[in-house]
């Protein structure tokens, strides 16, 4: 025989149906997050390019207010229903408007608006196309019979069904790239990119010294140990309105205890005003410097609330290394700092890089702390704070959606940046 | 007996923790009992710098009883001295029970720190590594002190304000002093209208039906991904196992727009059921992530024994996977209910309508000029209980998941 096994060539049947398995496990997943998450990146893209306020996300629509003007006591009676109708949008206009209503059983319909017809008790009206700021109003005479009478009903009862299309500006193609020149070309916009890097940079810092630090503290065995590690992890656990707010009150220039303390102790002289204070001039050495205290304060906040995070991880990876290398240092004659610098901080690098570019990431994305701490003033605006001031404080959603893609492609352009250059064996 | 560097930097050690403890302990103090004084730091470095002067006088071996006595006695004497008389800064009529406690533990602190840190060494010819443990243990020491009080001071702030009145923290915002001659309604007062005029009840609820609901759809969701990345075998999935993580990486702050946008226009903005919809999406990639490197840790082998004996995919995953995942099954939900308890942007943006407010949109309706300050800590600490009781039930559970996807060997 001339046939020799041979290993079998491209998918079999088994293999197949793993994949299909696995590809329907993960469908729900994929699903979920291009709809909520991948899909309005996207349209963030989309909207970014599109004059867009607040107030277009509710299209043009027709408003009618129908009401019965005079009193039908008897058979025969005559009276006259009015619609009121208007244009909801001042500028926008609505192509091909109407509405139809039923009318109560009983009323025979007289004279008509010219616009207007009825057949089987239903009453269609229409506009045609309409301006923005369109008003109007529509009389229909009727005439009460017995039946009605007998049963009056109000015409109010049935709500008049609009008909009408109105330019969405969100779904049409008009474009416009007034977004982006107006954010670029507006002086605070390079002052608020410094704001984010400097609050990106030093939060990031602040939160992995800290949490080293802490992590060193409590990396030996001593009564209260668990509990002060529950402690330690308060500020990260517990709600960001519940901690900013309690921020808020401590260091209030009037009636903050914080500020209470420094005087009483004689520390200052009068109270700080740590959140709404720009900045204050600092001499050293015959230079200058403008301190800026807010901006510092909220970075205190930043490292304050999420030290515990990386406390956590840097003390995991602690107690997993292996004590024998302390116990050669030991024999060695190496003082507890040099083994501190030359055998822990090595194999902590991966962790702490790993953290820094999670953190770096994480606190770039922050908008909460800021926004409740400050809401951007005082030299405190971030990009992120950024976006919801021009989306909804200035109710400009395409000026907003502009300063997210910025957001996004500083992100991206430092998540290259990382992965380029981190260690590959972490992570 | 010679005095070298060991003494001398016993002096300094002692002068840091006689002031450090004396700000400390009179700051405490005035707090708890609404006093106000201007402590005598300065006496209390001095007291501090013989207490360490006389500990270190002696070789580790010789310090007696009564030396350490001496030392305390050293303390006590030179403070109450330096301050004729006023240890705290105050005559000694005032307050005098919570005074006397504040002495005893100013010298007390004192001279315990002390002694911790010169402990076992000698006043003189110290080589570099017992300095070093000498350094290392004032640093420990002041770090204890300092993150405790760093950490815990604003929770005790927040707990004490809202059992307060706005005019009594006004008049002096140092006094946290509990009048509880007052009587438990008027001690809880602004509890009691937070839950009876400012519907705090509807938002709990709210809050803790949105949390649950969104833990659920996210096991629900990430529990069959996680498996898929981790135990099969298809194209893609080596990418996927490690990309996952990059979709929680993306900002909030940029998805808020064009969800706001579209939620208005499908009508779910102004609902629950888009609090439902929008958490998920953002906790399911990190709890798939956590997931799957937990279930990669699981032998193969008991799922194919599983298999062998005729259990399909989904009896697997239900009766071997799964009970044995349970810790990380927890540490995850703890995790997803966190997130979603404490979550503010899209409450914030979503809701207008105060029947579905949840905690985090509700505490910020309480933060203007008319609720009294008092309400505001309030309803922080109502907020914040839940998840913090939850979270120390559970908290053996996060740590180990929260630092298991990543922290390796």
């Amino acid at each position: 025989m001339t046939d020799t096994a041979t290993p079998p060539k491209g998918v079999g049947p088994l293999a197949r149906r793993e994949m299909r398995l696995a590809y329907a496990m993960l469908l729900p997943t994929f699903a979920i997050v291009i709809a909520i998450v991948l899909g309005p990146l996207l349209a963030n893209f989309w909207i970014s390019f599109k004059p867009v306020q607040l107030g277009d996300l509710r299209p043009a629509v027709l408003v009618a207010n129908e009401r019965l003007r005079g009193d039908l006591a008897a058979a025969g009676d005559r009276a006259a229903i009015e619609y009121r109708v208007r244009n909801s949008s001042r500028d926008n206009a609505i192509g091909d408007v109407g509405f139809t209503d039923t009318l109560p059983a009983g009323l025979v319909v007289g004279a008509l608006d010219e616009r207007c017809s009825v057949s089987d008790e239903v009453l269609t009206c229409a506009f045609g196309d309409i301006e923005g700021g369109f008003r109007d109003r529509v009389r229909i005479e009727v005439i009460a019979e017995a039946a009605y009478i007998a049963d009056p009903v109000n015409p109010r009862d049935s709500k008049p069904i609009i008909s009408g299309d109105a330019d969405n500006i969100l779904t049409s193609t008009e474009f416009t790239l007034e977004n982006f020149t107006r954010i670029f070309s507006s002086d605070e916009f390079w002052h608020i990119l410094r704001v984010s890097m400097y609050y990106t940079i030093f939060g990031t810092a602040g939160a992995l010294v800290l949490g080293l630090f802490a992590a060193q503290l409590l990396n030996t065995v001593f009564p209260g140990r668990g509990l002060l590690r529950g402690l330690f992890l308060f500020p990260y656990v517990a709600p960001v309105i519940a901690v900013a707010f309690t921020w808020v009150v401590l260091l209030d220039p009037f009636s903050g205890t914080l500020n209470s303390i420094l005087l009483q102790m004689g520390a200052v002289d009068e109270p700080i005003s740590f959140f709404g204070q720009r900045s204050v001039p600092i001499s050293f050495l015959g230079l200058t410097f403008e301190f800026p205290v807010a901006l510092t304060t909220v970075i205190a906040f930043e490292a304050w609330r999420y030290f515990p995070l990386s406390f956590l991880f840097i003390l995991a990876r602690m107690q997993s290394i292996s004590t024998d290398m302390y116990e050669a240092a030991e024999i060695d004659g190496a003082t507890p700092l040099q083994q501190f610098w030359y055998i822990s901080l090595p194999q902590l690098m991966g962790i702490l890089a790993v953290l820094f570019l999670l953190r770096f990431i994480w606190t770039f994305n922050k908008f909460d702390d800021i926004f409740l701490l400050t809401g951007g003033a005082a030299g405190t605006r971030t990009l992120t704070v950024d976006v919801y001031e021009q989306a909804f404080a200035v109710s400009n959603l395409g000026a907003g959606a502009a300063v997210a893609v910025v957001v996004f492609i500083v992100l991206l352009s430092f998540s290259l940046l990382f992965f380029r250059f981190s260690p590959k064996d972490e992570g | 007996m010679r005095f070298g560097n060991g003494f001398f930097a016993s002096l300094a050690i002692g002068a840091i923790w006689g002031a450090v403890w004396m700000i400390v302990v009179s700051i405490t103090f005035m707090l708890v009992s609404g006093a106000i004084t201007t402590p005598p730091v300065g006496a209390a470095t001095l007291a501090g710098l013989v207490a360490g002067g006389i500990l270190m006088a002696f070789p580790p071996g010789a310090r007696t009883p009564g030396v350490r006595i001496a030392a305390a006695v050293a303390i006590f004497g030179v403070l109450g001295l330096l301050t004729l008389g006023q240890p705290l800064g105050l005559p000694l009529s005032a307050v005098p029970a919570y005074q006397i406690v504040a002495i005893a533990l100013v010298v007390g602190l004192i001279w315990i720190s002390i002694h911790l840190c010169v402990k076992g060494l000698a006043g003189a010819g110290l080589p570099r590594y017992q300095m070093e443990v000498l350094f290392i243990r004032l640093m420990k020491g002041l770090g204890f002190v300092l993150f405790t009080i760093v950490v815990a001071l604003p929770f005790y702030v927040m707990v004490m304000t809202s059992l307060k009145s706005q005019q009594s923290l006004l008049a002096n915002p140092l006094d946290f002093s509990l009048d509880l001659a007052q009587g438990p309604q008027a001690l809880f007062r602004s509890y009691i209208e937070l839950f009876t005029q400012f519907h705090f009840g509807t938002f709990l609820v709210n809050s803790a039906i949105v949390s649950v609901v969104t833990v659920f759809l996210t096991l629900l969701f990430s529990v069959p991904g996680a498996y898929a990345v981790s135990r099969l075998r298809f194209p893609g999935q080596a990418f996927l196992s490690r990309s996952i993580l990059l979709i929680y990486m993306v900002p909030a702050i940029v998805l808020v727009i064009p969800l706001y946008a579209v939620f208005s226009q499908i009508g779910l903005r102004n609902t629950l059921t888009g609090l439902m919809v929008v958490y998920p999406a953002t906790t399911i990639p990190v709890a798939l992530y956590m997931l799957q490197g937990y279930f990669r840790g699981l032998p193969a082998e008991l799922e194919e024994a599983g298999l062998m004996d005729g259990l399909t995919r989904f009896g697997v995953i239900m009766k071997i996977t799964l009970p044995l995942s349970l810790p990380a099954l927890a540490s995850v939900a703890l995790y997803v209910f966190m997130i979603a308890w404490n979550e503010f942007l899209f409450a914030f943006m979503f809701l207008d309508n105060i029947d579905i407010f949840t905690l985090s949109r509700g505490v910020v309706s309480l933060n203007s000029s008319e609720v009294p300050r008092q309400h505001l800590m309030a309803g922080a600490v109502v907020a914040t209980v839940p998840v913090l009781v939850i979270f120390l039930w559970f908290e053996r559970f996060l740590v180990s998941g929260l630092t298991a996807g990543s922290v390796k060997g």
